[in-house]
């Protein structure tokens, strides 16, 4: 699904990550930790082509991601839902349209769109805030927001940055629920966090594989977590 | 044809989604709908100018051409003579239509500008003036001066070339500056619309990631701002057009003496011209934000 062989991203002069080598199965459930600064959003900019790797493969959906013209990338991409870290919200857009805002831009019929959007809502606990606009939300009810954006499209994989970086551990763990969820659907999850609590907690409930990065490159992550 | 139809439906009608994703842009939005008018304001004068002169070139051009003037100046008593003998040159020579003498009265209408309405005329020493119609090949001008000077040692043949062809080349060369400066105007207008964009653009670098990163393709982002900055030079061209036509249907008429100011405005099916004005600023913002959003695109992930 996706796949990098000896990837390297440099920037300045300097390597950020080398060496990387990752295989993201279909169904599967990553966790990526590291220090601040290591280059975890680095690899999963990689993983949803915002970057380009200066060397080695990476390949999305069996495909060498070099070799993508721009319209290719921004169809791959709707199959990759992202959670940033600060959301990326369009402030002056209602909460309902951020998170139909891939469906917008996909040409998708707006027949149906509808219902589905108010199943979402309601799965990420934002009915009540549906009309409201992205400033007026508070830090969950954002990285919600963004979780229900990411999955509209029904996406094969989905990649959050730093998801509970700015929220409190009860929201936290409600987050979390709702990637095992989509996990258990099928989709196939890489997280990006420090948050060694949350690890613990999701690797209670689903197989997860943690990966480290340390020295810039990419190791599996010890048996305490 | 009906596929570039349904792109000209598709820009009016627009993409209520595609619209919504881009912010209002303040100031962009005013300049553009602002040079936009403007320029089309402008267009409209040189417009005028050049059809003007296109057709004060034709005018002097075609009628002159076709007629010359003989001018007889002798002594009171041997002007009939010459005059007689200048006609009867003049009904021999191939090429020429007719020829008059003109009356008292007409030449008084020619010399009335510059000395007035009560010009004593009979009392003056005045040249004759005998007005030559010419057939399209004209007569050999040569050949009727040699004659004319043989038969009236008194008359002059002047064939109009002498003055007419600087007037005449000094009009096309006015149409033909007019015509540079709706050119010059045009790619002023799609460098203004240029920099508007690209400010507009550059304004919105954080809505067109997010849009990149959802899957939005070129085209789509593209057309959110090609849509608007076309409709806003169409609207901004229609009031400045607008406007300028107004200025030019309430200068004053042209008058009977041809005075070319008063000739400066639109004629008969002229008047469609510069309703072209407005559609053609559209169609000139419609390629200068397509290939600034393009090339802004290009630059991004």
């Amino acid at each position: 699904m996706i796949e990098l062989a000896g990837a390297a991203y440099s920037y300045g002069g300097g390597d950020i990550l080398t060496e990387l080598t990752l295989r993201l199965a279909p169904g599967s459930f990553h966790f990526l930790t590291g220090p601040s600064g290591s280059g975890k959003t680095t690899l999963l900019r990689l993983c949803y082509m915002e970057l380009l790797p200066s060397i080695g493969t990476v390949r999305i959906f069996d495909q060498d991601v070099t070799s993508l013209g721009r319209d290719e990338v921004a169809v791959n991409r709707r199959r990759i839902g992202v959670v940033h870290q600060d959301c990326n919200f369009l402030d002056h857009l209602s909460v309902a349209e951020n998170i139909a805002l891939p469906l917008a831009v996909s040409g998708r019929e707006a027949g149906g769109q509808d219902a589905n959007l108010d199943e979402l809502l309601s799965w990420v606990g934002l009915d009540a805030q549906k009309n409201s606009l992205p400033p007026h939300l508070s830090g969950g009810e954002r990285q919600r927001a963004a979780l229900a954006r990411a999955v509209i499209m029904s996406p094969d994989v989905i990649i959050a940055d730093e998801p509970t970086g700015n929220i409190d551990w009860e929201m936290a763990q409600r987050l979390l629920r709702l990637l095992i969820e989509l996990n258990k659907l099928g989709k196939t999850i890489l997280i990006a966090t420090h948050d060694l609590n949350l690890i613990r907690l999701a690797k209670s409930q689903v197989a997860a594989r943690v990966l480290r990065i340390h020295n810039s490159r990419l190791q599996l992550a010890g048996a305490d977590l | 044809m009906s596929g570039a139809l349904a792109s000209v439906r598709e820009l009016l009608t627009g993409d209520r989604n595609a619209d919504r994703v881009v912010p209002p842009s303040g100031y962009t939005a005013r300049l553009t709908t602002f040079t936009a008018g403007a320029m089309a304001f402008l267009t409209v004068f040189a417009l005028a100018l050049s059809l003007a002169t296109g057709r004060l070139a034709d005018r002097w051009s075609s009628e002159l051409a076709k007629t010359a003037t003989v001018r007889i100046s002798a002594p009171v008593g041997q002007m009939q003579a010459q005059s007689d003998a200048v006609l009867k040159v003049l009904s021999e020579t191939p090429g020429v239509v007719s020829a008059r003498v003109l009356t008292d009265a007409e030449q008084r209408q020619l010399l009335e500008p510059w000395f007035g309405p009560d010009l004593p005329i009979d009392t003056l020493p005045i040249p004759r003036l005998i007005e030559v119609v010419e057939n399209t090949q004209g007569p050999d001008v040569e050949g009727l001066r040699l004659r004319l000077s043989a038969e009236a040692p008194g008359a002059v043949l002047d064939d109009h070339t002498r003055w007419r062809r600087p007037l005449v080349n000094a009009a096309y060369r006015l149409r033909l500056l007019a015509g540079f400066s709706i050119l010059l105007i045009a790619v002023s207008t799609a460098a203004m619309i240029t920099l508007a964009a690209n400010a507009a653009l550059a304004a919105n670098a954080t809505v067109i990631s997010v849009l990149r990163l959802v899957g939005a393709k070129d085209a789509y982002i593209a057309r959110a701002f090609v849509r608007r900055f076309t409709l806003r030079a169409l609207v901004g061209a229609g009031i400045g057009t607008l406007a300028a036509m107004l200025g030019i249907f309430f200068l004053p008429a042209a008058a009977q003496e041809g005075a070319f100011l008063t000739g400066l405005g639109f004629q008969g099916l002229h008047w469609i011209w510069p309703l072209l004005i407005p559609p053609l600023a559209a169609i000139v913002a419609f390629w200068a934000t397509r290939i600034a959003a393009i090339k802004t695109l290009k630059g991004l992930t």
